[in-house]
Formats: C-alpha cells, structure tokens, sequence
C-alpha cells in the first residue's frame, strides 16, 4: 500500500510505501492519526501547514457488503480543532483499488484564486498529474462536475468542492460522486472544503483502470466474515430489503424524535414541530407514489451497498428535485426552520448540494439567523433566498457560511445549538440525555455520528434506556464513541450498526473481514482498545490546539430553559462529561 | 374508555387510510395494556418495536389511562 503525498506549493507529488506505524490504519484512524502526527495544532486551518488527508476503510475496494466509506480529516476551520468527515462513494472504492492508503494534500500554492484538479491513475504505481481548474470556479457543481466526466471519461470517481469551499467557509463539505455520477455524497461537516479550496484544489479524480485492487491476506477468513455480515444486513428488520432504511430513507426518525419530544424545532425551543408528518420519510414515500405512480424503493450510494437507503423526492411533474434527502438535511432545512413544505425543503437540499454547503450546518444556522428576526420561522422561501446568498458570497451570505455559531455572535442571539462551534444535529439533548453527552465531549464539535446513543435510548437497538434519564449515560456514550471511532475506520457505513449492534455473528462478522483483509488476529477487545486509541490521538490535537475539557460543555441555554413537552433541561452534571475521557 | 392512538412506518394502514402518524380515536376496555391494545388493532407481533404514552417510551404491559396518546413504531433506524 502506498502514502500519496500531493505539494500544492509547486505542484509535485511524492509516491512511498505505506510506514510500518500506519500499516494497521485506515479510515478515520489513519486520517486522525496523521493529522495529529503531521498538522501543528495551533495553525490556522486555511492556511499552508493544515493537511487535508483522504483515507478509505480497511475493507473499502472489497466485496464486503456496504463498505464503500471515505474519511477526510484536517484541522477545522469551524471547530478549530480536529476533524473527520466521511461519505460512501465509488471514490473509496477507486482509492483502495489503486493502494492508496492515503492521500495527503499539503502546502498552498502562492497564486491567490487559482485552482487546480489532479488527476491519479494506475501506472505501475499511482500516478498524479495536475490540471487548470480555475475556469470551473464561480459555478454550482452540477454545472461543472459533468466537465470531468466528459474530460476523462465514465469510468472515474470524482471527489470535488463547491463555490462554499471557494468563499473559504466554514459551512462547506468536500463532495463526492454517487452512483449516478451526482455531486451529492458529502463530507459535509466541519468545513473540510475550504481546506481543499485553500490548497487551491478543485478536483480530485480517479481512474482506478488497470490497478491491482485490494490485497486481502487471509482469503477464507474474510469470505467467513463477510457472509455473518451479510446475513446480518439481511435479516434485521432496519437493513434487510423493503425494511425501514430502504422503503422510508433516514428521514423515517422524523416521527419518532417527534413522538419522544426530541425533534428540535425552532432553533432548538420546542421537541415537537406540528409539520413533522407532512416532512416525515412515510411522507416521502406516499409522496413519491403518487407522483410517479408506484412504489419507489431507496438506492445505494455507493457500489456493494446492500442496505440501500437513499431516496430521491420528485416534483409534481416526475422530475427530480434532490437525492438524497437524508433524515438530518429534512430536519435542519425542515423542523429547525419550522418549514414543513417538503418541496421547498428538497429545494433547500439540492441548493446546499449546488454550493457545496453542509446541510446541518446551513439548516441550523438559518434557523438562529429566523430567531434573530432576518426572516420569520416558516418563511422557506426566504430560507431559499438566503441559501442564494450564502451561494454568491455576498455579505450576508458569508456571515451565515461561517456557521450557527459565528452568525448567533453577529446577530446577538443567546439561543445558539452548537458546541465547540459545529451546530447540533437533530436530536435534542434535552429529551435524550445520552446523545447531549456525545455533542458535549466528542471531539468533532456537536456531531451525533461520533456516539450514536439514539439506537438503544429511541430505537430499541441494542436494548432499550430511558432518553430522559441522565443515568449510566456518560458511560453508554464513552463505550458508543469508541466503537464508533473502529467502525468509521473500518470502511464500513455507519448503518450497519443497527445490525450488528443486535446480532453479535454480524458483530464478529465485521472483525473476521478486517483480520482477513489485514492477516491480523484481533478481537472484540482488540477494536474497541484501537477506537480509544484514535479517540485519545484526537483529544491530543484539540488540547494542543487549545480545546480542552471546559468546551466539552453544552451552550447555556440547554442547561436553563426547559424544553416542551417533556420541560426537560440538560441536567447531567459537569463531572460526568468530564469522566467520558477520563475514564477512556 | 377512549384513547388516541398513532401508528407509523409500516404499521400505518392498521388503522384504515390515514397517513401515518394520523391520530385516530380508539375505544379500549379500562386497565388494557399497550399490548392488549396491539391486539386489538391485530398489529403483528414481530413488528411492534416502540411505544409512546403520552411521548414516553413504555412497554407492551404499560396499563393505559382514559385520554392518553399512544404512538406505535416497528423497528426502524436512520442517522
Ligand atoms: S446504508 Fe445508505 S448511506 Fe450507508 S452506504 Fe448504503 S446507501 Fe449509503
């Protein structure tokens, strides 16, 4: 396996073996782990010594089932701390094939506004070259992503940024192709766009013909793993075929957080939004059959997905709006704005998608900007205009494109849902306390990804915990956290979680498929020690980039003002978010 | 006495055409549990996963009061 090393300085690359203390790294264990190795913590993170890297799972590029991750870290110009983002894509698939463990961007070119593309193919070993890009700047991507397609041919992957990243936001994702070669599969959070555009790059595309593919040590054993995963994908009533991911989409929680009092409305003042049936994923569905005429089931993201869960929203005529409109995007553009039109909110996507912008982050921050008086809650075509304005870089539009945070400081709000400066997802920390204490100690800002506690405290996976009751919570989301940190490591989409979570053979299924992959002999133990490890590797970074324990805390308004209808507030003592890391 | 009940995802079309989520009236016997009310609406078993009173979380024996809102959910999952 081979270490990509991208010079933007002067535009020179360097190809060298995988290092013998990365070998066992891939995925967001790699990239964090080089990030906290390589990047000064205390640089500014669009500046020349941040580096983007870029690193698929250890199963990416195999036939292991829904596999297909990318995880891209950098230090982040919205938390200022460490960042990783993933998304499932053929790119990862293309990077593993090509043996590229990863793929490091360092430097800034000194040309101010000038963009380039690289382009990496297989000639014995990877080889970049360099392309002008900057005609393809000042555009949405979908007019300029089909460029690279025609330039290179079908059989790329191309990972690209938006006009957000241009504009050096925040609020700006790096984005991926899915499998009908749209711009639309995000690392969205936490600005990793605008790294790539301030390493002047554009484009990233990928030609994986003629490459080797991924080298698996112990055939048998990963065959092994790979069919308990399988299985389990395939039996669980949440993954199987027609089950809830494939029939609703993610935007099924929609009615659930609803009915627990936990989908934040309003920005943030109320756990029950009276639209949530007319936006909610049985919406979409019932939507979609009416105006195509039958029955739509959900797509894949990426090749060898079996779980299949993204939808498309079409419009009165049949024609397509948006795909993917994921449970988190319907919520922030939807519930948090208090908008419940689910075209206007498929709109508000596919313009998020257009720009290059991070749902959450662009929901939740328009929501703060309607509770400081800039449009009224509801107002989705005011939503819209904004999104234009965040688009065109006007003044307006870039203090939203900094963020909730920054834009709650311009305005004076006092109700601003962020922590360490990334806005919060869709679940309220005040009607389920477990998911609050991820937000407050993980080290990616407010992210509901990094310790997913919603499976036993709303879902029932992996058994059931009362959402309300801080109790054992600190806990539950510390052994979440590090599991994860494995999971996101592995290649493997999040989702599978719900499956293996409740089916141990899945569970010993995953781990059997890395062993195979990798000829190592590692147990349940084993994963768990190596998600703390790449979790302690990030804590590091932040303190030394001068995030410690006092912002793993939750804004005050979570702490004073109950929340409708249960009229909880977040009441888990400072102590026990203190002990999620201590006790690592 | 008198209930109202929602059911969501799949388990919508037990309580005739609404769409899901539509709170519908439900006469009970007094002291029935969630799951005698399950029952009734001859939900299939495997596939009542989570129920709401009143917005919180209770199991199939939780004993329903005059007046209470009952959500009804089959596994499902998301992010
Ligand atoms: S489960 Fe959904 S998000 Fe995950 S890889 Fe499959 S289609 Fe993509």
């Amino acid at each position: 396996m081979f270490f990509v090393r991208v010079n933007m300085n002067d535009r020179t690359y360097q190809v060298t073996e995988t290092p013998p203390e990365y070998r066992h790294l891939a995925g967001r264990g790699l990239t964090s782990t080089l990030v906290a190795n390589e990047v000064p913590p205390l640089c500014h993170p669009l500046g020349p010594n941040n580096k983007l890297v870029f690193a698929a799972g250890f199963l990416s590029g195999t036939s292991a089932p829904t596999s297909a991750r990318i995880s891209v870290g950098a230090k982040s110009p919205l938390t200022g701390g460490i960042k990783e983002a993933n998304a499932g894509t053929s790119w990862a698939a293309d990077l593993a094939a090509m043996n590229i463990q990863a793929l490091i961007i360092e430097g800034q070119p000194k040309e101010k506004g000038a963009y380039w593309g690289i382009t990496i193919t297989w000639e014995g070993k990877p080889k970049v070259e360099f392309f002008e890009s900057t005609q393809y700047t000042g555009k949405v991507l979908p007019d300029v992503y089909p460029a690279m397609y025609e330039k290179y041919g079908d059989k790329i992957s191309v990972c690209g940024v938006g006009m957000a990243a241009e504009h050096g936001y925040g609020n700006s994702g790096v984005v991926f192709n899915d499998m009908h070669k749209r711009p639309t599969r995000y690392a969205g959070r936490g600005g990793m766009g605008a790294v790539m555009a301030s390493k002047g790059l554009k484009f990233i595309v990928l030609n994986r013909m003629g490459a080797p593919g991924m080298p698996i040590v112990d055939k048998a054993l990963f065959e092994e793993g790979r069919k308990k995963m399988i299985d389990a994908l395939r039996t669980h009533a949440i993954t199987k075929p027609k089950g809830a991911l494939n029939t609703y989409g993610t935007a099924v929680l929609i009615n659930i957080m609803n009915e627990a009092g936990g989908l934040p409305t309003r920005n943030f003042s109320s756990g029950r939004f009276e639209g949530a049936p007319r936006i909610a994923g049985e919406a979409i569905f019932e939507t979609n059959k009416k105006r195509k005429g039958e029955e739509i089931y959900n797509h894949a993201c990426s090749p060898g997905c079996i779980i299949q869960c993204s939808n498309t929203i079409f419009d009165e005529k049949g024609d397509e709006i948006t795909s993917c409109l994921e449970y988190e995007s319907d919520w922030s553009l939807g519930a948090d704005c208090g908008i419940d039109n689910l075209d206007d909110v498929a709109q508000l996507n596919a313009l998020c998608n257009a720009y290059g912008l991070d749902t959450i982050e662009t929901g939740t921050t328009i929501a703060v900007a309607m509770e400081a008086g800039v449009i009224p809650f509801g107002d989705s075509k005011g939503a819209i205009n904004l999104v234009h304005e965040m688009g065109k870089g006007t003044p307006i539009g870039r203090i939203l494109g900094a963020g909730a945070a920054t834009t709650g400081r311009v305005y004076g709000v006092t109700r601003v849902p962020v922590v360490k400066g990334q806005a919060m997802p869709a679940y309220e920390p005040r009607a389920v306390k477990g998911i609050g204490i991820t937000y407050a100690t993980t080290t990616m800002g407010a992210d509901h990804t990094a310790g997913y506690t919603i499976a036993p405290e709303i879902l029932g996976v992996m058994g059931k915990q009362d959402p309300l009751s801080p109790e054992g919570k600190a806990a539950l989301s510390r052994a979440f956290q590090a599991t994860t940190a494995f999971i996101d490591s592995s290649g493997h989409c999040l989702f599978i979680a719900f499956a293996i979570l409740d089916i141990a053979s899945g569970y010993q299924g995953m781990i059997d498929e890395v062993n195979g992959v990798l000829g190592t002999s590692w147990t349940a133990d084993d994963i768990l020690k190596q998600g703390a490890e790449i979790l302690k590797a990030e804590r590091r970074f932040n303190e030394a980039a001068g995030i410690g324990k006092e912002a793993d805390r939750m804004p005050e308004f979570m702490k004073t003002e109950p929340l409708p209808p249960h009229n909880n507030v977040f009441d888990v003592p400072d102590a026990a978010l203190d002990s999620v890391f201590a006790e690592l | 006495m008198k209930i109202t009940v929602k059911l969501f995802a799949t388990l919508r079309p037990y309580l005739g055409e609404g769409a899901s989520g539509t709170p519908v009236s439900v006469e009970i016997p007094p002291g029935a549990t969630i799951g005698q009310l399950a029952e009734l609406l001859k939900l299939p078993p495997g596939e009542v996963k989570i129920c709401f009173v009143n917005g919180k979380i209770c199991d199939l024996n939780h004993v329903l009061a005059d007046g209470d809102e009952v959500g009804i959910f089959p596994p499902i999952g998301g992010g």
